[in-house]
């Protein structure tokens, strides 16, 4: 093997997707097509954003990437999913945690009656981590989000739509993943903590290397932290593009309200 | 006013028994959003199992751990082929599928170890004691000291331990709880097991009481009006739900009754439950959402 050959086969190695998403398709019900045909990676350490108007699929895309699309009666009829170069398409969700891949759920989904402590004992569970392990892991937690650990023992319903959605993600990073889907975080949130959050977000991902695809409705402010994109027009991808590409482009919002289409 | 404290106290130290019946339905309601119409026959079930190990010779000790035995494989059977294929069905096929569980469950006892009435003797007197010039029946002690220590139990099992975070959570959001990778069926197989071992101590007592007969699996009906009045997600709830139903139908039949030609204490604890329902219909202790505003 020639020095080239093998420092382009290393390069290669070292861009070898986390996740690798081929051509699927999913279908709800056995009869509603929600994503006809979407491919996408991650690789490790990157920010991807997700980007498309409601109804491309996002959600979808997202959930049949980490099991979830069970919970929903929907199906992977096509295609694959492989994580860290395995198929883990139709993998139960909670399996799917065990080797890496969590879900921060659109709408957040905190656990309304137990306290924001013990959403996020529960995240750590997975790993059957001791008294000791548990209680550094939260400290580690409550430094990147300290608005969280002033409410430790307030039941996390009670918290603000900020607070819980830091929670949720609070809670993912303690089951210790190497990808973090995050669906829709600006939802119905002020704009200072959209930005606090997405900030946190490329904090986490700078000093940890988590990867993190971000499904999103702001395309400017995902963009900005994310390193590519990509546009999701009635379940399919419109566009992959980097980052920077993708925000000097002017006919996003064309896309969006579907007047044109990608080129 | 000595006969209404008798009566008050005794129909309170009643209402336990139902407490305990109840609190099996909200274990397995909190975790799966389901009304168990079977937990009568396991109360059934478990109570005639453990009277036939008895009657075999078994010892006490070994005739409840071979029925916890028991109960525990069959929670897990019932996780496996019940629950988990219906798993994301609505809440009215589970219900459903656990009427028809019901009588599988009822005829399995019923088949293997018949149909006769057995007597249980778990060695508490019925003999009534004074407490200052108040008489209460002393099994009745024992039922409602039995009932507080499994509220007790199962509270601590809830609050202070990792199996009881993680079914707490799974009550509140089934999805949230499988993406940070709870063990969902684990989790029903536990519950199932838990309420199971409920079913059973309730089982003994009222067995004690009654004979073990297949009277027994219609206590159910007896639950639901607790259930309406306490709230279907509380086990607190259930106790008081308990003793609000055993005390008000006690005194209304004592009171009440004569005027109306007596035998109201089947039917008043539906009549109260329906005046709550158009009061709370939570229950006292039921779940609303939570919801900041």
């Amino acid at each position: 093997m020639s020095l080239v050959e093998s420092i382009l086969t290393q390069a290669a190695s070292a861009l070898a997707p986390l996740l690798d998403v081929r051509n699927i398709e999913v279908i709800y019900d056995g009869a509603i097509l929600a994503v006809a045909d979407v491919s996408l990676s991650v690789v490790p350490g990157e920010i991807v954003a997700l980007l498309g108007a409601n109804g491309a699929g996002k959600s979808t895309t997202l959930k049949a990437i980490s099991g979830l699309v069970v919970a929903d009666r929907a199906l992977v009829s096509r295609g694959e999913v492989h994580f860290r170069g395995e198929n883990v398409t139709g993998i139960a969700p909670n399996l799917l945690a065990a080797r890496g891949i969590v879900h921060v759920l659109e709408g957040r989904h905190v656990f309304g009656h137990l306290t924001v402590e013990e959403n996020l004992r529960a995240g750590a569970f997975l790993r059957r981590p001791s008294r000791h392990e548990i209680e550094r892991d939260l400290e580690e937690i409550y430094a990147y989000f300290p608005r969280l650990k002033t409410k430790r023992k307030t039941q996390a319903g009670l918290t603000s739509g900020g607070e819980q959605q830091m929670l949720a993600i609070g809670r993912a990073l303690l089951t210790r993943p190497e990808l973090v889907l995050l669906d829709e975080p600006s939802m119905g949130l002020a704009p200072l903590i959209v930005e606090e959050i997405f900030a946190i977000v490329s904090e986490l991902n700078r000093s940890k290397g988590t990867s993190f695809l971000v499904a999103e409705q702001n395309i400017a402010l995902s963009l900005r932290h994310a390193r590519r994109g990509y546009v999701l027009d009635s379940g399919r991808v419109a566009i992959e593009a980097s980052a920077e590409d993708l925000l000097g482009r002017d006919d996003l919002q064309e896309i969006y309200l579907g007047v044109a289409t990608a080129p | 006013m000595n006969l209404f404290l008798e009566t008050f106290i005794g129909g309170l130290l009643a209402g336990t028994m139902y407490s305990l019946v109840a609190i099996g339905f909200v274990l397995i309601y909190k975790a799966s959003g389901v009304f168990n119409f079977a937990q009568g026959s396991i109360l059934l079930f478990s109570g005639l199992t453990f009277v036939t190990l008895l009657e075999k010779g078994v010892p006490f000790a070994g005739a409840l751990a071979i029925t916890i035995v028991i109960l525990v494989v069959g929670a897990v059977v019932i996780e496996r082929t019940v629950l988990r294929p219906l798993a994301n069905r609505s809440p009215m096929t589970l219900f459903m599928a656990t009427l028809g569980l019901s009588y599988v469950v009822e005829g399995t006892a019923q088949g293997l170890m018949g149909a006769q009435v057995h007597a249980l003797d778990l060695g508490i007197e019925d003999v009534p004691v004074f407490i200052g010039d108040v008489m209460i029946s002393q099994f009745d002690l024992v039922a409602a000291l039995t009932a507080v220590l499994l509220a007790a139990v199962l509270a601590l099992l809830f609050n202070r331990t990792r199996i009881g975070v993680s079914l707490r959570a799974v009550a509140d959001d089934t999805r949230a709880a499988l993406s940070i990778g709870i063990n969902l069926n684990r989790i029903w197989q536990i519950v199932w097991a838990v309420a199971g071992i409920t079913g059973l101590v309730a089982g003994m007592l009222w067995g004690a009481r009654q004979g073990i007969q297949f009277s027994l699996s219609l206590v159910v009906l007896k639950a639901l009006p607790v259930l309406i009045i306490g709230g279907f997600t509380s086990i607190g709830g259930a106790i008081v739900g308990g003793l609000i139903v055993g005390a008000a139908e006690t005194l209304a039949e004592t009171y009440i009754g004569r005027f109306v030609g007596g035998g109201i204490t089947p039917w008043f604890p539906y009549f109260l439950a329906i005046a709550f329902l158009y009061i709370r219909p939570a229950g006292l202790f039921g779940e609303r959402a939570l919801e900041r505003v």
